[in-house]
Parts: structure tokens; C-alpha cells; sequence
């Protein structure tokens, strides 16, 4: 993962094990949203737009549990508050106007943003709009077939798809924790104990903040661990 | 327009602003080299925070059930260089397991 030479494929292929849970919790969605008395077409057309799983649930049983339409949106974008970090790591990697990069944007959720990642701080664009699209196409259609057929499956979480995504971001993150070198200041390399320690932080941060902060914000605040980079390394451990 | 519809126009509008604001106001802007050793651990540092939310957390509550199993099965996968196909089916087949087997 050294080079740029994933492409579109690479990227579709890299997502497929995904978008069977994906379309699994589009399903469960869309139940969700009718039974809140969202209808037909609002579940589908809000997750081909707002494409954001977690923010939909929310925002979708605030509605259901009768709460203002206001609280229900401030709920889903404190959620989605992790995109614009996430957002931040893309933007250097894309190329193009205006539109492309919102559509690369629109098609970021956690899953192609991970898949996408190639470590030492690079992202590959052709990977993040193939996945991206896969599991867009995956959560929409499942939306679809749970407002219309109703519960299909049941719950997804009797079947352990719940655990098959942080088990997809443990196994991105693994690569990067594995020795790679990274470049912190020019002409410095050091190894690679600093991610690990970003990755823990990042972990611990979110743990820490959990019980204390509403959803979404303990993402956001891990996403301040990479600050970590800032501390000039020394070469104290050198194994190069 | 109904109190749905703007959640719906609110909700959208607000996640492509958040998630569109650093590649559309970063357009052709490089990032200050100084900078690239904290980029270089955004990865790190957000899957860290993605691992451990998704396996610990239930709402604003810490816990620990069945995912925990499943992380821990996907960890030794991944250990053996396991394909993430297979890590991630590992993770829910072991995860499904144990919830069968504490009913």
C-alpha cells in the first residue's frame, strides 16, 4: 500500500464484506422510520442524502419518541461533527472543481474512509468514491426494502453485524500500527510507536468522554490525539 | 413544508457541510508541512476512537458484551494476517455466537 495504485475495484472489493451489514441496518432503519411515522419516501430520500447511519437512528427515534423536529436534527449533526475532521484528512488527496469533491464528500462515511486510508497520513480518492458508493448503494436499497416489506431479517444484531465494523476499523487500523515509517518533520523518520500511541489515545479520549458529552462529541474529540504529532520525536529507540 | 421535511433538508444540508468543509475550503491548498506529523496520526488516532465506540459503547453508557468476544476473535485474525473478508465475518459469526449462547 506503499504506491497509489488502488484503484475503483480495489475499492468496491474492499468494501464488499460491509455491505451485507450495511444493507442489514438500512433495512432496520427504514422499519424504524416507518414505525416513527415517517412514511415511505422520507426514510429514502433522507438516506440517500443525509448517508449517515448512526445520525439517522438518532434523528429518527427523537421524531419517533415524539421530540421536537429541531432536537431531532441537532442530534444527528452533533454525530456527523466527526465528518469534518474526517473530512479535513481527504481533502489534500482529491483533485477536481467544486462538485467533485462534495461528491466525494457526500460519499465519506466511516467505512470508505477507513478502506480508502493507505497510512502515513495518504488517502486514496478512487477508493473512497468506489466504496463509498457501494455502501451508499447498500444502505439506500436496504432503507427501501425495510420501509416496504417491513422487518425481513429481524434484528441485525442477532446475527453480530454490530461487531463486524469496529472489526473492519480494527483491521485498517492494524497496517498503520505495524512499523510503518512516518514522516513527522523533514529529513526526521521515526518508528512506529507514535501511531499506536495516536490510536490509543484516540480510543481512550472517546471512552473517557462517553458518559459525559452528548453522541458524536467523543469522536470529535479523539480526533485531537493526532495533536500528538506536534511533540518533536526524540531518537531515543532507534531500530531502523 | 412540514416539521419533517425540514429535519430532512436540515439534516442533509448540515452532514454535507461538515463533511464537505475541508475538501471544498482546502481546495488546492496544501497543508503546512509542519503539519504532516499530525495528519500522518489522524488515522490513528480516529480509528482508535471508531474501534472503541462501536465495541464499548451503548449510547452514553460503557459497556462490555458480546462485541467485545467478536473484537477480540477479529484481533487474533488479524494477528494471523487473516483477509478483512474473513475478520469481519469472524467478528460477527463469534459475536452471534455468544449471544445465542447467553440467550
Amino acid at each position: 500500500m506503499t504506491e497509489q495504485t488502488r484503484g475503483y475495484r480495489e475499492g468496491a472489493r474492499a468494501v464488499a464484506p460491509l455491505a451485507i451489514a450495511v444493507g442489514a441496518f438500512g433495512i432496520s432503519f427504514g422499519v424504524l422510520a416507518r414505525a416513527a411515522g415517517m412514511g415511505v419516501l422520507a426514510p429514502i430520500l433522507m438516506s440517500m442524502t443525509t448517508f449517515a447511519g448512526s445520525a439517522q437512528f438518532a434523528a429518527v427515534s427523537v421524531l419517533g419518541a415524539g421530540g421536537a423536529a429541531a432536537t431531532a436534527v441537532i442530534a444527528a449533526l452533533l454525530l456527523n461533527a466527526r465528518y469534518l475532521p474526517l473530512g479535513i484528512t481527504i481533502a489534500p488527496w482529491l483533485e477536481g472543481g467544486v462538485w467533485s469533491r462534495l461528491l466525494h464528500a457526500h460519499l465519506m462515511v466511516d467505512e470508505s474512509w477507513a478502506v480508502a486510508a493507505e497510512g502515513e497520513g495518504r488517502w486514496n480518492p478512487r477508493v473512497l468514491l468506489a466504496a463509498g458508493a457501494g455502501i451508499w448503494i447498500a444502505w439506500v436499497a436496504g432503507t427501501a426494502i425495510g420501509v416496504a416489506s417491513g422487518d425481513l431479517i429481524g434484528d441485525p444484531a442477532a446475527f453480530g453485524m454490530d461487531a463486524a465494523f469496529p472489526a473492519l476499523f480494527l483491521a485498517l487500523l492494524a497496517p498503520m500500527l505495524r512499523g510503518g515509517k512516518v514522516h513527522a518533520f523533514p529529513g526526521v523518520r521515526f518508528a512506529g510507536h507514535r501511531p499506536i500511541q495516536a490510536a490509543v489515545l484516540g480510543a481512550a479520549i472517546a471512552l473517557a468522554l462517553t458518559p459525559f458529552t452528548p453522541e458524536g462529541i467523543p469522536i470529535v474529540a479523539a480526533s485531537l490525539a493526532c495533536l500528538l504529532g506536534l511533540i518533536p520525536q526524540r531518537r531515543r529507540e532507534v531500530d531502523t | 413544508m412540514t416539521s419533517l421535511g425540514w429535519v430532512l433538508l436540515l439534516t442533509a444540508l448540515g452532514t454535507i457541510a461538515l463533511k464537505g468543509a475541508g475538501p471544498v475550503l482546502l481546495h488546492g491548498r496544501a497543508l503546512p508541512q509542519r503539519l504532516d506529523g499530525v495528519v500522518a496520526l489522524a488515522g490513528p488516532a480516529l480509528l482508535g476512537a471508531l474501534v472503541s465506540v462501536n465495541t464499548f459503547t451503548d449510547g452514553q453508557d460503557l459497556v462490555v458484551d458480546e462485541r467485545a468476544i467478536g473484537l477480540a476473535a477479529a484481533a487474533v485474525a488479524i494477528r494471523f494476517h487473516a483477509p478483512a473478508l474473513a475478520v469481519v465475518v469472524i467478528a460477527a459469526v463469534v459475536t452471534a455466537g455468544a449471544r445465542a449462547l447467553v440467550g
